[in-house]
This record gives C-alpha cells, sequence and structure tokens, in this order.
C-alpha cells in the first residue's frame, strides 16, 4: 500500500515536468512551424509586436543577457559562499557561528519583489555613480549574488558538516595544519555537497525574474560592458507576456523553451561532472 | 433545548426563502467577467465596487492583462466585457466600444532636472538617439536615460502614434512594464526622461515622487486640460462587448457610463466625460 503511494507520488511529480515541457511545445509550435529555428538566431532585432512578418524576433542577446547575469554571479558567489562555511564551520566562536546562520538563512527567505525594489532604489543609483545609466548588467549580477549566496552558502556548509570526523582526526594525527586540513581533506571531501549547492545556486539565478526584471534595464543587446543595460529571458517573459497575442505570445513561449532548454543542460553537465568524480 | 434549536432552525430557513424572493424579484443576478488594460482596470474594479454595492447578488470578476487581452478575450467570448484603453481600431470595428473616461500620456523627468519644456520635435530626436545629452536642450551636460514601455502597452502604442515613431526607431536605455515602475525609475534618476499616463504621474507628483510633468506644447500636462481638450497626448478608456450588450453587461456598462460614477473617475486621476 505505502509502495504504491509513494510511486503515485513520484509520478505525479514527475508527469508535472513532463506536462509543462509539452504545454511549452505545443504553445511554441505555431510560430516554430512557419518561421523555424533560424529565426531567432539571424533576425536583425526583438520587436516581436504584429505577427511573423513584420516583427521581428532574435533572442540570441536575450540569452546572452540570461548567461552573463548568471555567470556574473555565480563567478561572485561561488568563493563568497565558500569562505563564509569554512568561516562559519572551521573559525567562528559557536555563538557567532549561529547568529551568522540565521542571518544568512533570513537572507535566503526575502520575497525577490523586495530585492527588486531594494536594487531600485539603491542599488542602480549606485551603479549610476561610477557609470551612467545605471540600470545594468552589474546591477543584475549584484543582485543576484545576494540572492544566490544563501543558497549556495549553507549547502556548502552543510556538505563540510558531513565530512566524516575519522577524517579530521585522521588529518590531526597526521599533525596537519588547519588550512592544510581544509585545502587537503575538507573541500575536496565536501565537492560533491559544494556542487549541489552551485547548481541549485544557477538554477535560481537563471530563473529569477522580479528583481532582474527591475534592476537590468531591459534593453535587448549584446552587453559590451558591465554598465550595459540587457534583457533575460525571465524578464522577456514577465514584461510582454500579458500584453502579448498571436506570434508574439507564441515567440515568447519559446523564450521559456529556451530557459528550459539551457537548465536542462546545466542538469546534465552537473550530471556528468558528479560522475566523474566519484568515479575519479 | 431541542425545541429552542427548531424554532431558530425554521427561522433561518424562513429568513434565507424571504430573502432570496426579494433579490430575486427586481435586482440583477449573475457574473460578470471584465478583462482587459491595467489602466483601466483600477478604475472598473471601484465601479464593480459600488455596482455589487447596488446588486448583492452580482459578482464582478475584474482581470488585467492589457487592452490587447481585452480586445482578444471578448472575441473569443472568455470575457463579457474588455477595457481597452485606446481608440478603437478599424479592425475592431465589429465591436461594440462606450467611452467611460479620457487619460493623458504625459512627458515626466526628475524634479532636479533644469529643463522646463521639450518641443516634440526634441521629444522625437531623445527617443531617437539624436540627442544624447541634456546639454543639447539647455540642461545639464549629462547623458540622457531614455525610458521606454515594453512592446504591446498601450502607453507605448499612443506615444509612437504621436509622435509618429516606429518601435524600432527608438534607442532606450531601459524598458519599463507599468506606470508605477516608469515613475519609480525616473524618481530614482537625475537624468531619466520617461512618459506615463498622467493620472498616475500627477498623483505620484503630488505625493512626493520626485518627479516632474513636462508641458506638450505649451499645455501643461493636468487632469484639467485633458478634460478640455487642450492636451494633445489623449487616449479614450473603453469598455467593449463582442455583441450589443445585454442584461447584466448592458447595466454595467450604462452604470459606468453614469453620472454614479464621476467621484470614481476623478479619484483615479482619469478625467471624467462632460455631459
Amino acid at each position: 500500500m505505502l509502495i504504491w503511494g509513494l510511486r503515485a507520488c513520484a509520478a505525479v511529480a514527475g508527469s508535472v515536468v513532463l506536462l509543462i515541457v509539452l504545454f511549452l511545445v505545443t504553445e511554441s509550435l505555431p510560430v516554430l512551424g512557419h518561421m523555424g529555428w533560424s529565426r531567432f538566431l539571424t533576425d536583425a532585432s526583438w520587436h516581436p509586436a504584429g505577427d511573423a512578418a513584420e516583427g521581428t524576433f532574435n533572442l540570441t542577446p536575450i540569452v546572452v543577457g540570461t548567461l552573463a547575469t548568471t555567470a556574473g554571479s555565480v563567478m561572485i558567489v561561488v568563493p563568497l559562499g565558500l569562505i563564509s562555511a569554512v568561516f562559519c564551520c572551521y573559525y567562528a566562536p559557536p555563538v557567532l557561528a549561529r547568529c551568522y546562520r540565521r542571518l544568512i538563512e533570513l537572507l535566503a527567505g526575502i520575497p525577490s519583489v523586495v530585492y527588486g525594489f531594494w536594487g531600485l532604489v539603491v542599488l542602480v543609483p549606485l551603479v549610476r555613480r561610477f557609470e551612467p545609466p545605471g540600470p545594468s548588467l552589474l546591477a543584475g549580477v549584484l543582485i543576484l549574488t545576494v540572492m544566490i549566496l544563501p543558497t549556495i552558502a549553507l549547502t556548502a556548509e552543510a556538505a563540510m558538516m558531513n565530512v566524516p570526523r575519522a577524517y579530521l582526526h585522521g588529518a590531526a594525527a597526521l599533525g596537519l595544519s588547519k588550512r592544510a586540513t581544509l585545502w587537503g581533506v575538507v573541500i575536496p571531501a565536501a565537492k560533491s555537497g559544494v556542487l549541489t549547492g552551485v547548481i541549485l545556486g544557477i538554477g535560481r539565478a537563471i530563473g529569477e525574474t522580479m528583481a532582474i526584471l527591475m534592476v537590468c534595464g531591459n534593453i535587448v543587446q549584446v552587453p559590451t560592458s558591465v554598465f550595459d543595460p540587457v534583457r533575460t529571458l525571465t524578464a522577456n517573459i514577465a514584461l510582454e507576456m500579458a500584453y502579448a497575442m498571436g506570434d508574439h505570445r507564441s515567440a515568447l513561449f519559446v523564450s521559456g523553451l529556451v530557459l528550459m532548454g539551457l537548465i536542462m543542460v546545466l542538469v546534465i553537465v552537473a550530471e556528468t561532472i558528479s560522475k566523474r568524480e566519484s568515479h575519479g | 433545548m431541542a425545541k429552542q434549536f427548531w424554532c431558530v432552525g425554521w427561522l433561518l430557513v424562513f429568513m434565507a426563502a424571504n430573502g432570496g424572493c426579494g433579490g430575486e424579484s427586481s435586482e440583477a443576478i449573475g457574473k460578470l467577467v471584465v478583462t482587459g488594460s491595467s489602466t483601466v482596470a483600477p478604475l472598473v474594479a471601484e465601479i464593480a465596487k459600488r455596482f455589487e454595492q447596488h446588486y448583492p447578488h452580482v459578482r464582478i470578476d475584474v482581470q488585467t492583462g492589457g487592452s490587447s487581452r481585452g480586445i482578444s478575450d471578448v472575441r473569443r467570448g472568455l470575457a463579457d466585457v474588455g477595457m481597452v484603453s485606446r481608440a478603437i481600431t478599424s479592425d475592431e470595428a465589429d465591436l461594440y466600444g462606450y467611452l467611460i473616461a479620457l487619460d493623458g500620456v504625459c512627458v515626466i523627468v526628475h524634479r532636479d532636472n533644469p529643463v522646463r519644456e521639450l518641443t516634440d520635435k526634441q521629444i522625437i530626436d531623445i527617443y531617437t538617439g539624436a540627442i544624447t545629452n541634456w546639454r543639447a536642450v539647455s540642461g545639464r551636460d549629462t547623458p540622457i536615460v531614455v525610458v521606454n514601455k515594453a512592446e504591446g502597452r498601450s502607453t507605448l502604442e499612443v506615444f509612437l502614434k504621436h509622435f509618429r515613431l516606429a518601435s524600432d526607431r527608438i534607442k532606450a536605455s531601459v524598458i519599463i512594464g507599468d506606470n508605477q515602475q516608469g515613475i519609480k525609475t525616473v524618481a530614482g534618476n537625475p537624468a531619466a526622461i520617461g512618459y506615463v499616463s498622467i493620472g498616475a504621474a500627477q498623483y505620484e507628483a503630488e505625493h512626493a515622487a520626485s518627479i516632474k510633468i513636462l508641458p506638450m506644447g505649451g499645455v501643461a500636462g493636468t487632469v484639467e486640460n485633458v478634460s478640455s481638450g487642450l492636451f494633445p497626448l489623449v487616449r479614450p478608456l473603453n469598455l467593449i462587448t463582442n455583441d450589443e450588450p445585454i442584461e447584466l453587461a448592458r447595466q454595467f456598462i450604462e452604470f459606468a457610463c453614469s453620472d454614479s460614477v464621476r467621484d470614481l473617475v476623478m479619484e483615479q486621476y482619469f478625467v471624467a466625460l462632460s455631459r
């Protein structure tokens, strides 16, 4: 009885994903059918209002925008998250560590629209002081950094906590210094857990919409500097979906499909890396 | 004890029956779905609330999603009444339109911006990238941050139509969604220029948002100038139906066009029609 219940739950969870993909595909089919994929890569710009004949549908700058904001924030967060986890597990006095952990957990619970509003009022004017216009790739990267830091810091910390005590005792018995223990024993042992956290963080960064929509400027262009405004796939859907009809609407579902594709690639890459790690 | 219980029970049944009959005899009953423009929706939601007070057995469901959605929902029968914040075009001549109020679109800049007025040509040049510094229009020496609306928004359509611009000629630095985001973006950036609904802009400018409404062609952007017909950038706010409205839809549209909602129109900083 129990086993069937579990199977049913698993089936529901699995079929939801499949149904969503199916939905995305069927909604994007009209435009893919009579335009094909190529126009999403080769058109002059993204001006999708109107039908296939008069609109232009180049999604490339938007994909670049998504990848740039995500990659930028992950590059900042991974070292930051690791340092935070190491500090929390091995250097901070227990009381401080507990307070710090609560703070990070609180950071994870703040709704994204609050981050977005804060970004619009504080971060964007700050960036503008360096280089106008202000809403930019940099502002997006910074806001994503704050948003995914808790995910990565908390999972990295959990992974480090889970390193078997015996390893630490062994390292101590060998007379290794604290730093050598960290680099040589703890971090390699916690690697797969840390990697899971990074993947979760990237997933959240790619999918983030509201905050990004408010601070990135949403101009469809391939950025040439970090101060250029960009548009991400999620912001593209959120900005235009409510007002889109016909081919425009369908093209937005293609944006969703591309987003789904990016996440799938991410999961596959993560799987291969973790497999290689566990074998090698 | 049990006897008392029965009494109360019968009393309730009696009251319910009585109430039910009284309602049925004269009042409208049913549910009305209204979808469309996010500019019109807050107004229609208030009108709907008052309508429901008059007719307690009516439920009116107001959903936003843009003028385009209003039109397609009404065509497909998903909504009884649509809200459209622009003039009905010739493609849509088959629909029935009812004007409920007017709204002006105004150009806004930051309150600290020394520029007091821009000509139509200057606005076009700024939005097409021919002018990129405020110095060129006797402002400070800072690059202009052009705030534009996302593709498909009706404010964008009104703006493009008035200045005879094509959407792909606009060189924007920021693209925003609704009026509130536009006001916040301009209020937070002394070098920004944007355009939003006058109703929203005048309300926010009077309630401490750091924005300034620029006059258009010498006419100040105020609700009064929109209603007198002086202000050039005006759009009509319409309710539409697919067929000649009957019963509840007709009652609601008549109510929305009547003088009994005039104060609600003013409260939303739209412009009531002079009848």
